[in-house]
């Protein structure tokens, strides 16, 4: 214990070399001359001492992950951010009161009307279990909590526990040090607080929890060789695959994981007990999930872990022959002959189930992972999704900023000391890091790999300059009782001439380092101050005078469709605003967020594209009787419907050929001016977007009618709306609600001039008066 | 070439049999166990194949419980084998009762997907 004290890696955070090991120190009495906050004089052996740093920053880190991202909940309140969550948290409201049978066979008649959705088949139910019992041991304990509370905090306690599992995950690939930096980065990293940030209550925020864990605990299997090690992590499977749809990035790169083992030569029996019971386990406990269902066995996209199932039987039972067999020559024999046939029969099974249908083929969402292209030219719906986007340069370095360049550097580590562990997580850096780079919301699976390979450079370079740093010392304190504070000591004469400037280059990149780390704690905290934690449903902006301005113009119109309509009202809107309109507003929708009927959501984009008339017959059809259009021409604000009037055309002329984009453009350019296309300046939703907004001045020095999200003055000023009227705009005109008005009580007197549903369908009927017969014949036939 | 592939064969599982034979009890007792589960496996195959897969997820929990067993056992018998130099600080006790834990798992889940 002499002088041999391992430096403590926690001591990134405060850049001291100055932890002396008390063991040193106590037969001198140098505790007197030190104040009372001392570790020496709780008379703490080294391991106790290392141990309590170890805690404390482990406590500290737990801490900072919950506190960083609770932003929004002191700018704005508690409240649930984004579009998808509120789907999340009208799921838990109704788990909470009505139990979970009910809940698991829900089926929901309040959206995608007339065709309703099965709630109970079509969710990952993860996120919802977990809040709801979170809610209900808090209740247990007395605490009056609302559950949006429990909904709002879910994720960045989950966060938390993230950090925890990094630390035991770093510890086992590499060591404690390790683990400490990096449950220490990915407290902060904005890769992952961008989807756990307080209100975001998303899959993903307990999903990579799940993650972590299940790959933690299959490496301790695979390490271990323990059937409890791979039934903790065929559990943790199985919570991943309640919590999110890509569980199949591990049902893939585990099996990879594996067939590189085997391809190297490092398997051994640890990875067979390991594997199997982890695969076959998780399998059976991922298909309780009625939403997964089957398709462990019949999607292509889980075939690989199957393969690799058999593969691994193969393998291992020639193993054993060999083992078995004394003669290596009639094992030669034996080996050919089980080798083809296992190859045949395996390839032969394969091509059977792809070519007959059963095994189904890669769904859109993932094959647009292998190919980037495919989403734009065939499913335009994934396609306009922001989220899902190729991501660009300066996306990584703003959510990864300096753990970019530490991603090679730890990569470097890690080959220079191969094991089973490290062979994985170099494995899950890549891969997720090319996914990542597909696309931008698949930042966050990236993000733990990235953070935890980081940590290994971050530590071990660390460790190195410290262990350099500090070799003047160990020279030193044999002739000296001083302590190692004064590090100048006079015994310079007796060294080499070199160890100064050794010394003296340890201790500036050691200061480099510490000044790198504050950097990019600083960083994360300014990108998650300012890009991640705005609820998007509530919008600021600064006023004229610097003052702060909240646009609650969502919750406002939602809470007067809430108050205003009859409970059995159908509202029309686009899909991005559905889960919203349901959960806020409690009113039926026509499509929503989930967008799993292709033909609906084009049929609302073709009523959004379509002339007045037109689109009055579909929402006729629909039983529509209101209609909600977002509209930011008076505030700029950039996400209205008019900017994404174009995925709408895509998406309805995707299925009615009738709706073509070509006829909104203008030599391909997007306007709505004077010089935009015919259709564009008639069409529904340009319409409703700028119904009475000809007479409004938005701007100073601007003529009316000025629209400041497209910095245009607009073409059709003099709106006029003959089957809809105006319901309700909210004070800041970005939301707008209008009512679909029945068709007339009694015939009105057709003309040649007056064409439309009303003045059709009954051409003889008795009903007609005798003055409206002798117009009726002119309209014969024309309906 | 059939004569000299059946002499092959025929000299490969008499030694096969040979070194098989000295195998302790306890692992050949893992053995036979193995082999009922996969029997079973068998036997549940044969019957979809002629009667069909209706409904699938009564076959699949049935098939799976054989297969899951059988592998739970194999890795029994890696882990208690006393040749296998990795486990050789593994107490035999304690690898039947990851055994029987993960078993009892197994079949909890099996009887809840039966339906």
């Amino acid at each position: 214990m002499v002088g041999k004290a391992e430096p403590v890696n926690g001591s990134v955070k405060s850049g001291s070399n100055q932890s002396i090991p008390a063991a040193m120190q106590s037969p001198l009495k140098k505790s007197d001359l030190i104040p009372n906050l001392s570790l020496k004089t709780l008379k703490l052996k080294t391991k106790q001492q290392e141990l309590l740093i170890r805690v404390s920053i482990l406590c500290l880190v737990y801490v900072l992950a919950f506190i960083t991202r609770l932003f929004s909940v002191l700018r704005y309140e508690s409240m649930i951010h984004e579009f998808d969550p509120y789907f999340n948290y009208r799921t838990t409201l109704f788990l909470t009161e009505k139990g979970f049978y009910e809940f698991w066979n829900w089926f929901d008649s309040e959206s995608w009307y007339p065709l309703g959705r099965i709630i109970g088949g079509t969710l990952y139910p993860g996120l919802m279990v977990t809040a709801a019992i979170i809610y209900w041991l808090l209740r247990f304990l007395r605490f009056a909590i609302h559950i949006r509370e429990v909904c709002v905090l879910t994720a960045p306690f989950f966060a938390s526990n993230t950090t925890l599992v990094a630390y035991f995950f770093g510890k086992e690939v590499w060591d404690s040090g390790a683990g400490l930096v990096a449950a220490a980065l990915i407290a902060i990293c904005p890769g992952y607080i961008s989807r756990s940030v307080a209100g975001s209550y998303d899959n993903e925020g307990v999903a990579i929890f799940a993650l972590l864990l299940t790959f933690y605990l299959f490496v301790k299997a695979v390490n271990t060789g323990s059937l409890a090690w791979a039934l903790a992590s065929a559990f943790g499977y199985f919570y991943m695959v309640s919590a999110w749809g890509g569980y199949v990035f591990i049902i893939n790169l585990i099996p990879l994981y594996v067939l590189v083992l085997l391809i190297t030569g490092r398997y051994s029996m640890r990875l067979y007990v390991a594997y199997n019971s982890m695969y076959v386990l998780g399998m059976l406990l991922a298909m309780q999930i009625r939403f997964v269902g089957f398709q462990h066995v019949q999607s292509g996209e889980h075939m690989a872990a199957m393969g690799v199932f058999f593969l691994l039987q193969v393998f291992f039972f020639l193993d054993w022959v060999k083992h078995l067999l004394s003669d290596t020559k009639l094992f030669q024999a034996f080996l050919r002959i089980t080798v083809t046939t296992a190859i045949a029969v395996g390839a032969i099974a394969l091509g059977v189930g792809t070519a007959s249908g059963y095994i189904s083929p890669w769904t859109g969402r993932f094959y647009s992972l292998l190919d980037p292209t495919y989403a734009k030219d065939h499913i335009p719906i994934i396609a306009s999704v922001s989220e899902h986007q190729p991501t660009a340069w300066s996306s990584f370095m703003f959510d990864f900023h300096i753990l970019l360049f530490l991603f090679p550097a730890g990569l470097y580590f890690c080959f220079k000391r191969l094991s089973d562990a490290t062979i994985f997580i170099v494995m899950y850096g890549l891969t997720s890091i090319y996914f990542a780079g597909v696309m931008v919301r698949l930042i966050l699976v990236a993000t733990p790999a990235v953070c935890l390979i980081s940590a290994i450079a971050v530590s071990a370079t660390i460790k190195n300059l410290t262990l350099v740093a500090r070799a003047k010392n160990k020279v030193t304190q044999t002739g000296f009782v001083r302590g190692s504070s004064s590090l100048k000591g006079s015994s310079k004469a007796s060294l080499d001439q070199s160890q100064p400037f050794q010394r003296n280059g340890a201790i500036a990149l050691l200061l480099g380092a510490f000044y790198l780390l504050s950097k990019y704690a600083t960083h994360c905290t300014w990108v998650t101050s300012e890009a991640y934690s705005s609820p998007s449903i509530v919008l600021a902006a600064r006023g004229a005078h610097g003052n702060r301005v909240i646009f609650d113009d969502y919750r406002e119109a939602y809470f007067w469709l809430r108050k205003n309509t009859p409970p059995d009202a159908k509202v029309m809107s686009w899909w991005d605003y559905g889960y919203q309109i349901t959960a806020m507003g409690n009113r039926t929708v026509i499509v929503d967020n989930n967008t799993w009927n292709n033909t609906h959501i084009a049929t609302v984009g073709r009523a959004m594209s379509s002339y007045e008339n037109e689109a009055y017959e579909i929402m006729r059809s629909l039983d529509v009787d209101y209609v909600l259009v977002v509209f930011g021409g008076v505030t700029g604000y950039s996400s209205d419907d008019i900017n994404k009037f174009l995925w709408m055309v895509r998406i309805g002329g995707g299925v009615f050929p009738v709706i073509k984009e070509p006829d909104y453009l203008v030599n391909g350019e997007y306007r709505v001016d004077k010089g935009a296309a015919p259709k564009m300046l008639n069409c529904l939703m340009y319409k409703l977007s700028y119904y009475r907004f000809g007479e409004l001045t938005t701007e100073y020095g601007k003529p009316p009618g000025y629209d400041r999200a497209r910095g245009v003055e607009i073409g059709n000023k003099d709106i006029k709306l003959e089957y809809l009227e105006e319901a309700f705009t909210t004070s800041n005109w970005i939301v707008r609600i209008y009512k679909v008005k029945p068709p007339n009580n009694r015939w009105e007197r057709c003309s040649i001039f007056t064409l439309g549903p009303h003045c059709a369908a009954l051409p003889f009927s008795g009903n007609v008066s005798w003055l409206g017969r002798i117009n009726f014949s002119t309209n014969a036939g024309i309906g | 070439m059939a004569r000299s592939t059946s002499k092959d064969a025929q000299a490969l599982f008499h030694s096969f049999r040979s070194a098989y034979a000295a195998t302790p009890t306890n692992l050949k007792i893992i053995d036979l166990y193995v082999g009922f589960a996969v029997f079973t496996a068998l036997i549940q195959i044969a019957y979809i194949a002629i009667v069909g897969s209706f409904p699938f997820n009564s076959f699949l929990s049935g098939l799976l419980s054989c297969i899951g067993t059988a592998v739970l056992a194999v890795c029994l018998r890696i882990q208690v084998n006393r040749e296998n130099k990795e486990f050789k600080d593994l107490p035999p006790e304690r690898a039947f009762a990851d055994f029987v834990l993960c078993n009892l798992v197994l079949h909890l889940v099996i009887m809840n997907f039966l339906g």
